[in-house]
């Protein structure tokens, strides 16, 4: 059986001054799956989100979602193509109540810019509400973004990405900022949510426990170029991935 | 939770009664109030505006574009009625605001403000140098209207402005305060606080302002015909930069967050100016700006904002 490839990027390439983030990236994502991508800082890892997203457009290279070009498309076509991003900083609205937050992209995702309902209103509360439920923030649900621990917010950007209704979920170190003590209890939500919302996801990620246990695949991205792809337990054990990445 | 918000409702009820009563015991109010309410919806505009963080110093030009209907009315197809002039005024200023919109929301704070700025110094100096056209700077005389087909003797006439617009108002301020609280009212504030996040959301930051600013463009238009027709001229002032400045202040002193704060501080601006200026012919200017610096520093959120302070600690003790 073949998955299908949901993300395709060929030959990628950019660099900022002197500095090569890719130089002939070539990287598929499958349905389905939990891709990871480790490497060196600054070895590009976000750029790639940001050029998958649109944010920034490549020197070289191509990226096609489920076939279709996407390169020089804009974030928000992008994102209403079906790929949403979480940030490794939480991007929210910090004066709107957490639900607002769900709300709101609830009606950037449905085009529902009416202007004379309450957003409080929208036929899509039930459904943000269990969204709350499946990201087990439910409890602060009434309490503005801005009020937030770190941890919190985190998941909070991770639920607003969801309420797009992706078919692909970019996460930039979805556990970076939070305590050690809650990481695995906020990656055990999270993929939990993914695997009931059937969402495929790619997560940039630094903590090789996270990568050994959460990823069904690991991409190393080292000198602008993805080096190796494979099961996390084969990648992680390769010898030149852990000198050159691991550090041991 | 219900004791606030029927104190709120009858706090309104109250306004809303003196804002009609009073001008009939004392009428040489009328007049004032007209343009207390006149100024406030325009300012309700710039509430919307300040919503997503952008201040428009041009405001004045969709003013001016209201005003400037009733006084071409006149001049060119005789006495015409308010009700064609308001639904004319309206969708003149609002087409003004689309066109002069598309090109503004491109652009963010400062650049925002001053854009705003040079488009209604352009439309000042147009009104302003067509002397053939517009009479220059001497402006432009609006006759008395006729209201829906009806012509009234002056005493009468301010009393049918009056309730008009104090009809307009109460409409444009429940249709602002719904527009804030729906989907696009509330993206317009996550333009302040996170326009990145919003377009990842699929949704165009530009759009949402643009709808925003058309409807900011329209009011501006609704309370320039009012203003014109209170005052019986239209002249460039109206669309000359001190007059955006006034609707900011305006903005300020009675507070953004909510659409009530347009009424409130346009009542304070315009008794300040009406009795400070009787005493004090030419340093009016003065008292104001003292009391905006005390707003500033002693009430960030407007008369609203100290409003509901007050409410708040009363309700905790």
């Amino acid at each position: 059986m073949t998955a299908i490839v949901l993300l395709e990027a060929r030959g990628l390439a950019i660099r900022f001054g002197g500095v090569v983030a890719a130089d002939g990236v070539d990287l598929d994502v499958l349905e389905g799956e939990k891709l990871a991508i480790i490497g060196p800082n600054g070895a590009g890892k976000t750029t790639f989100l940001n050029i998958a997203t649109g944010y920034l457009k490549p020197q070289a290279g191509t990226v096609k979602f489920l076939g279709k070009e996407i390169t020089a498309h804009r974030p928000r076509d992008i994102t209403r193509f079906g790929i949403a991003r979480a940030f490794q900083i939480p991007q929210l609205f910090l004066d709107h109540t957490v639900i607002e937050n769900l709300l709101i992209a609830a009606a950037g995702h449905s085009g529902r810019t009416t202007l004379m309902r309450s957003l409080h209103d929208l036929p899509e509360r039930s459904e943000m509400e269990s969204l709350l439920d499946l990201v087990s923030i439910r409890d602060v649900a009434d309490r503005k973004a801005g009020e937030l621990p770190e941890g919190k917010r985190k998941l909070v950007d991770i639920a607003v990405a969801l309420a797009l209704k992706p078919r692909l979920l970019l996460m930039d170190e979805p556990t970076s900022g939070v305590a050690s003590s809650e990481k695995f209890a906020i990656m055990d939500i999270l993929v939990a949510a993914l695997e009931k919302q059937r969402v495929t996801s790619v997560f940039v990620e630094h903590d090789m426990d996270m990568v050994t246990r959460y990823a069904d695949r690991v991409a190393v991205w080292s000198a602008g170029k993805i080096q190796i792809s494979g099961p996390p337990a084969e990648v992680l054990a390769d010898p030149v991935v852990r000198e050159q990445v691991i550090g041991i | 939770m219900a004791g606030r918000s029927s104190a709120l409702t009858w706090t309104l009820a109250a306004v809303v009664v003196a804002a009609g009563v009073i001008p009939i015991l004392i009428p040489s109010m009328a007049t004032l109030v007209v343009l207390i309410l006149a100024k406030g919806i325009v300012v309700l505009g710039i509430i919307i505006l300040l919503q997503a963080g952008q201040v428009s110093f041009g405001h004045a030009m969709f003013f001016a574009a209201g005003a400037y209907t009733a006084g071409f009315w006149g001049k060119y197809l005789g006495v015409g009625d308010l009700v064609v002039y308001l639904v004319v005024g309206t969708v003149f200023a609002t087409i003004l605001g689309l066109l002069v919109g598309l090109f503004v929301v491109r652009y963010r704070e400062i650049f925002f403000g001053m854009l705003n700025l040079a488009f209604s110094m352009v439309l000042w100096s147009l009104l302003e140098k067509m002397f053939h056209l517009t009479n220059g700077a001497d402006g432009m005389r609006v006759p008395r209207p006729t209201v829906f087909g009806m012509a009234f003797s002056p005493e009468n006439f301010q009393y049918v402005l009056l309730y008009l617009t104090l009809t307009i108002a109460i409409v444009a301020t429940f249709v602002v305060q719904r527009f804030l609280e729906s989907p696009t009212g509330n993206m317009l504030r996550a333009i302040k606080s996170n326009e990145t996040r919003l377009e990842y959301l699929g949704v165009s930051a530009r759009r949402i302002l643009l709808i925003g600013y058309v409807i900011s463009a329209a009011l501006g238009g609704i309370g320039g015909v009012l203003v014109a027709v209170a005052q019986q001229i239209a002249t460039p002032e109206f669309a000359y930069w001190t007059k955006s400045g006034e609707f900011v202040f305006i903005a300020i002193l009675g507070g953004v967050g909510n659409a009530m704060g347009a009424f409130a501080g346009s009542a304070v601006f315009e008794l300040v100016r009406f009795y400070a200026s009787a005493q004090l012919a030419n340093s009016w200017q003065l008292i104001l700006g003292v009391v905006l610096i005390a707003i500033i520093l002693f009430a960030p959120n407007g008369l609203i904002g100290l409003w509901k302070r007050q409410r708040a600690a009363r309700d905790e003790s």
